[in-house]
């Protein structure tokens, strides 16, 4: 056995409570994700604010994966920036792992093999245990031996940071309630990496305590949530072809479809999912099923926006609501498929040739996954057009602590202008592009509802009237309005949020989705170094007008997004009246979620350059 | 253009059991070619709509882009149209069946709209065997860019300038056939009285028919050398089996010879009477079908019902979809409510 001793180092001293981040090296395949997410969501039971990040690749086996818990009494979801205690079990990334603990920190590992450059630091404590030899002792089967070493580190882990063996026991036990065969081995494993910590080692200056900060929360991932928001939205038909980080989307509404959509009286699906051939086909069905009248979406990606553009387009020339899910990742191209970014900004705003521009929802956390899903259905009805819900993979594909959903009961679907049947009866003549009202919002009809209602949709020129045109006063007008109808849709959009530092300060930073909760955090940790600012989150585009008028008020707003080119900056430039120079580019494109302390870093940088 | 309305002639035309002319099933004229097969294939819906006293606002006409897409504006102008984007109508067809399975759904594409930019869509809509009527108005040639070929072309086909086509041609029938597609038929514009029950014969049919009509291009392809003309495919025509469509609750008044006719219920209502011309082959006989085609190449060009399979499931069936349409379900059963979320809620905790 080859067990290391503690290293007797004076920062461990400092015990931390409830704050602090383990990270967790592993094979991709070899179910470490359940072991991962059983460990975070322990802490998450005890009452402790918890968040998890994974990291993996774009593979089936083999390469390697992290998992990221970051254990916070305060609540902050970002990554911290900081590991506390790494647990290493690849090989392969093994000496990227040693490099990346903290210093004070304690790496854990898998002494049945020996590793040549274990002492390549001596700033940080290591501990070895023989996690294979132990459960290749235990169990027989070459799978389950894989598995349960995953379960003896979260044992171990248990055991270094006070984790309440309870609290796991009974985790295990809803896991496999389904197959209780399962839990004994289970409990078996956890023990073994438990039981050998406690035999050699005392535990770590990294303490989990109980807490009552969660009862009213939940761990939940963003295209869950999203596709949660589909069904509450009453959305019957989704298209789509399978795509990273957005395939869980579909999966979700399919699974939330058969527990709450399959008919009682008739055993009949009361919802439709197609998977296409591809991308363009996905968004043609979904353009087919709201012509037809039924709130439809597609979940894609990046890749699949760029093949869906020329619909895009159509849609918004003849007028078609959907709701588009772009779950963002790392471009351009095929780019970086498992690693998040937000740059499709640009993309979506003016998705496809000719003049247009379109709406977009920007939800930065689960919770807005659902919200903002419903929303997007409604806004995609009342202005009939395609609406954009621009998650990326941080968000829809890690488990985020967030408040509880709620439902109000009173909140019925905006399907918008919809002439029915009675309405049609009574008309003289129907005209679909006709702005009776004003707004810039014609009425539209479902095909088949009654004679009267029946039109010609076509995304080649059209008059007011619903005709072909070649001439270019009537489509000019056409065209007008429908830009008249988008603009109008800024400031009945879900509004910015906005948090004032309290103090007079010429700075402010303006941020968007998932980068929303680190930059929270570095505001916060700035101000300790008596760095203000005031801060603003756009929700959505076009450009609620209150996001002009904020930043009209500072000399410096720093700009905090996730892609290289500042395409939120570039957005902000191009739709408001704001001088370029004012807008600082803060940019994260590493494709790792935002990080508090490289923002932090960076804007604090910038400001004292400046000093 | 095409907003141009056609003038009332005739006051006193025949009316069906709508109470509809043939008019009312009409819609703006035609912006094609004059002699286009195009617009005798139009005629044919008119035709066909009107006899299957079809309401006019139950049909739902999808289409491309290219000269045959721009047809669904020439008839049913009393039914919902949507004109989308080259080669993808089959899958706004999709969805649109998919949501309201009820309006009986008519797809008009071309040979470059199907077989070029959209075989992808057109192939996948056959394996989903989605309820629609989808007609391929094939000729061979891209008119509205003035006469390249298309993957429809034969081998040794002639272009109006001289150039001779070297690669192989895409035959929707028989890429159909090998597809699963549960309707097949080849047609002629110039032949209404097969094409016209076709039709019929299709819209009753549950799952995807498709017929593929030669539509000569009277402009771009109607010369000699060229095997989408109108005299090459009248020269070469080879009808095989004629479908009549006889409406639910009419008798069958036509006199068959004895064991030449076969009668198919429809599921959506009605039967089909084959007539066989070809006494040897059975349309309900796949692999008769092949051989067919194969027997027949490069010699004729056989046409009517191929094959039919009334058997098979469509896109809806397979999907378990309800009876009402889901575009017709109320939101209260769509929307699961606050309390059951509340007990969802639970499960994340």
């Amino acid at each position: 056995m080859n067990v290391q001793t503690q290293t007797d180092t004076t920062e461990s001293t400092a015990v931390k409570v409830n704050d602090f981040v383990i990270k967790i090296g592993n094979v991709n395949g070899t179910g470490s994700a359940s072991a991962n997410g059983l460990l975070m969501k322990s802490i998450f039971r005890m009452g402790v604010p918890v968040v998890g990040k994974n990291l993996f690749p774009s593979n089936i086996q083999g390469l390697p994966t992290w998992y990221e818990i970051r254990v916070s009494k305060d609540g902050w979801t970002a990554r911290s920036g900081n590991i506390d205690l790494m647990v290493a079990m690849n090989l392969e990334s093994y000496e990227q792992d040693l490099k990346a603990v903290s210093p004070g920190g304690t790496l854990l590992y898998d002494s049945t093999w020996p590793r040549p450059k274990l002492h390549g630091r001596d700033d940080i404590s290591v501990i070895g245990v023989p996690l294979a030899k132990m459960t290749n002792t235990e169990f027989s089967n070459a799978r389950t031996r894989v598995l349960m070493k995953n379960m003896a580190y979260v044992g171990a882990v248990a055991a270094l940071t006070g984790i309440d063996m309870t609290v796991i026991q009974s985790l295990v036990e809803d896991t496999f309630k389904a197959k209780p065969k399962l839990i004994e081995p289970n409990m078996k494993a956890l023990m073994l990496g438990h039981d050998y910590i406690t035999e050699h080692y005392s535990a770590l200056p990294l303490r989990v305590e109980p807490m009552d900060e969660t009862k009213d929360c939940i761990l939940i991932e963003g295209n869950d949530a999203a596709a949660l928001g589909c069904v509450y939205a009453g959305a019957t038909f989704g298209a789509w072809y399978p795509i990273t980080p957005s395939t869980s989307l579909m999966d979700g509404f399919k699974s939330h479809c058969q527990a709450l959509r399959v008919d009682e009286e008739n055993g009949k699906n009361n919802y439709c999912i197609i998977q296409a051939e591809d991308e363009l086909s996905a968004i043609g069905m979904v353009i087919g099923a709201n012509w037809n009248g039924a709130r439809s979406f597609t979940p894609t990606s990046g890749p699949g926006i760029s093949l869906m553009s020329e619909f895009i387009g159509f849609a918004y020339y003849a007028e078609v609501p959907l709701v588009l899910f772009d779950i963002q990742r790392v471009g351009p191209s095929t780019g970086m498929p498992t690693r998040t970014q937000q740059g499709d900004i640009l993309l979506a705003a003016y998705a496809s040739h000719g003049d247009t521009k379109h709406i977009i929802l920007f939800p930065a956390d689960p919770k807005e996954c659902f919200e903002l899903s419903v929303d997007a259905f409604d806004a995609a009805e009342r202005y009939q057009t395609p609406v954009f819900v621009l998650s990326d993979l941080d968000i829809g594909m890690n488990e985020w602590m967030v408040p509880r959903f709620e439902w109000d009961d009173s909140r019925q679907p905006d399907r918008g202008k919809v002439l029915n049947a009675e309405q049609l009866e009574k008309i003289d003549k129907f005209y679909r592009y006709l702005d009776v009202d004003g707004d810039g919002i014609p009425y539209r009809t479902i095909p088949g509802e009654h004679p009267k209602g029946a039109f010609f949709t076509r995304g080649s020129g059209h008059t007011k009237f619903g005709g072909y045109t070649e001439d270019s006063a009537a489509y000019q007008e056409v065209l007008d309005r429908i830009l008249q109808k988008w603009k109008n849709s800024a400031d009945q959009l879900p509004a910015p949020i906005v948090n004032m530092c309290g103090q007079a300060t010429k700075r402010a930073i303006i941020t968007v989705g998932g980068c929303a909760a680190a930059v929270r955090e570095a505001i916060s940790r700035m101000a300790e170094n008596d760095l203000k600012f005031d801060y603003l989150r756009v929700k959505a585009f076009p450009f609620h007008s209150d996001i002009e008028a904020f930043m009209e008020n500072y000399d410096e707003v720093f700009v905090v997004e996730q892609n290289r080119d500042g395409q939120l900056r570039q957005l902000l430039i191009n739709e408001t009246n704001v001088p370029k120079h004012k807008l600082i580019p803060i940019l994260d494109y590493s494709g790792m979620p935002a990080g508090t302390g490289l923002i932090a870093r960076m804007i604090t940088d910038y400001c004292q350059a400046e000093a | 253009m095409t907003s141009i309305k056609k003038p009332l002639v005739d006051k006193h035309l025949p009316r069906n059991k709508q109470g509809l002319t043939q008019r009312d099933y009409e819609g703006v004229a035609s912006t094609l070619c004059a002699g286009c097969g195009h617009d005798s294939i139009t005629a044919a819906f008119v035709r066909a709509f009107h006899e299957l006293d079809l309401e006019p606002h139950r049909a739902a006409k999808i289409s491309g882009i290219g000269c045959s897409s721009k047809t669904t504006a020439y008839f049913l102008g009393q039914s919902s149209g949507i004109n989308t984007v080259h080669g993808r109508m089959p899958s706004v067809a999709t969805g649109a069946a998919a949501v309201n399975p009820d309006l009986h759904y008519i797809g008009v594409s071309g040979d470059g709209d199907s077989l070029s930019i959209g075989l992808g869509q057109f192939a996948h809509a056959i394996r989903r065997n989605l309820n629609m009527l989808y007609v391929i108005e094939n000729n061979g040639v891209y008119g509205l860019t003035k006469g390249q070929f298309s993957a429809s072309a034969d081998i040794g086909t002639r272009a109006k300038y001289g150039e001779v086509n070297e690669q192989t041609p895409i035959d929707p029938v028989r890429l159909a056939l090998t597809l699963g597609a549960s309707f097949v038929a080849r047609s002629f514009s110039g032949d209404k009285e097969q094409l016209v029950p076709l039709i019929k014969a299709g819209l009753m049919h549950r799952g995807f028919a498709v017929i593929d009509v030669v539509s000569p291009c009277v402009t771009f392809n109607d010369h000699a050398g060229s095997t989408k003309s109108y005299a090459h495919t009248y020269k070469y025509y080879h009808p095989v089996i004629h479908a009549d469509f006889v409406p639910e609750a009419t008798e069958i008044t036509v006199d068959y010879a004895e064991g030449e006719a076969i009668t198919i219920p429809m599921h959506n209502g009605g039967d089909v009477v084959l007539r066989k011309t070809d006494k040897s082959h059975d349309p309900r006989d796949r692999d008769a079908a092949f051989d067919l085609l194969k027997n027949l190449e490069g010699s004729e060009i056989p046409t009517g019902l191929i094959y039919i399979d009334e058997s098979r499931p469509d896109m809806g069936e397979m999907n378990n979809i309800p009876e009402t349409p889901l575009n017709a379900i109320d939101h209260a059963k769509l929307c699961p409510g606050s309390d059951k979320l509340k007990e969802l809620m639970e499960g994340y905790a």
